[in-house]
């Protein structure tokens, strides 16, 4: 299939954040990919570091002494606070692909109506239910320990 | 048809991870409030809370299939953002290959990790 050379619809990086009239779900998009880059790159180091158990007591001890201290509190619940995001609005988004919360097909009356109102309640609820799991996060990191 | 079944495997790896790290997060982040799987008290991290853990089959076998879906959702997601960039077939398929290569290797890796660990776990 032949490029379209005056259309090309790739904006690369530059189009999670700007090239366009984005709305919120534009923002909400863009923060699931940053989260997911971030956890997959904490994870690939999260692996290699928690291997040590297999090499005993010594060993796990002396990798957890490396990754302690407050910057790492700070980092560990910056983690926590992108999966928070990250699977919650998953879970919004593979109902969004299974057409779950998205409405049934309407004929396009005016005042038009498109799928994302009837998605915003869900996207609302979502953002919510991060933002509890946020608070309950930093209580239980910074407060009650 | 390929990407679409691997989308559904994206997909299908996400809806494990949902449970499986959802629980590890509880686990490890939530203790103070929830305190679950931490049989020793303490932190989540301290050595006697890692062996209790590590003597379970469950807790092993768990490690490990949250180990490979997310090693899946996470390196395909980036596969997936790395081709919007639309880069050159060949460096499109050399991708693909450093990706499971990478994917491959740390399954390997954090299996045996996590195996041996279940080992050591179970003679402590």
């Amino acid at each position: 299939m032949a490029k379209d050379r005056r259309h090309p619809n790739r904006l690369g990086i530059w189009g999670w954040v700007g090239g366009g009239s984005w709305g919120p779900d534009r923002y909400l998009y863009t923060l699931h990919r940053i989260t997911g880059l971030g956890l997959l790159a904490y994870f690939l180091v999260h692996v290699v570091v928690t291997s040590s158990r297999a090499l005993g007591e010594a060993a796990w001890e002396a990798s957890m002494a490396r990754v302690s201290g407050p910057l790492f509190v700070l980092g560990e619940y910056l983690v926590f606070v992108a999966f928070a995001f990250h699977v919650i609005n998953g879970v919004r988004l593979f109902f969004a692909e299974l057409g779950w919360g998205i409405g049934k097909p309407i004929e396009p009356i005016y005042p038009y109506r498109n799928c994302l109102d009837d998605q915003r309640p869900w996207a609302l609820g979502a953002l919510l239910l991060i933002a509890v799991l946020v608070v309950v996060g930093a209580l239980d990191f910074f407060v009650w320990h | 048809m390929r990407d679409q079944k691997l989308w559904t495997w994206h997909l299908a790896a996400g809806a494990i991870i949902l449970f499986l790290l959802g629980l590890h997060m509880a686990i490890m982040h939530l203790d103070a409030l929830l305190g679950i799987f931490n049989p020793a008290g303490g932190h989540p991290i301290d050595w006697a809370n890692v062996v209790a853990r590590g003597q379970s089959m469950a807790f092993t076998m768990n490690y490990i299939l949250l180990l490979g879906a997310a090693l899946f959702h996470g390196l395909y997601g980036l596969r997936n953002i790395l081709f919007e960039l639309d880069p050159a077939p060949p460096l499109k398929k050399a991708l693909s290959w450093v990706l499971i290569l990478v994917g491959v290797g740390l399954f390997i890796f954090g299996t045996w990790a996590a195996w041996v660990g279940h080992q050591v776990a179970s003679i402590t």
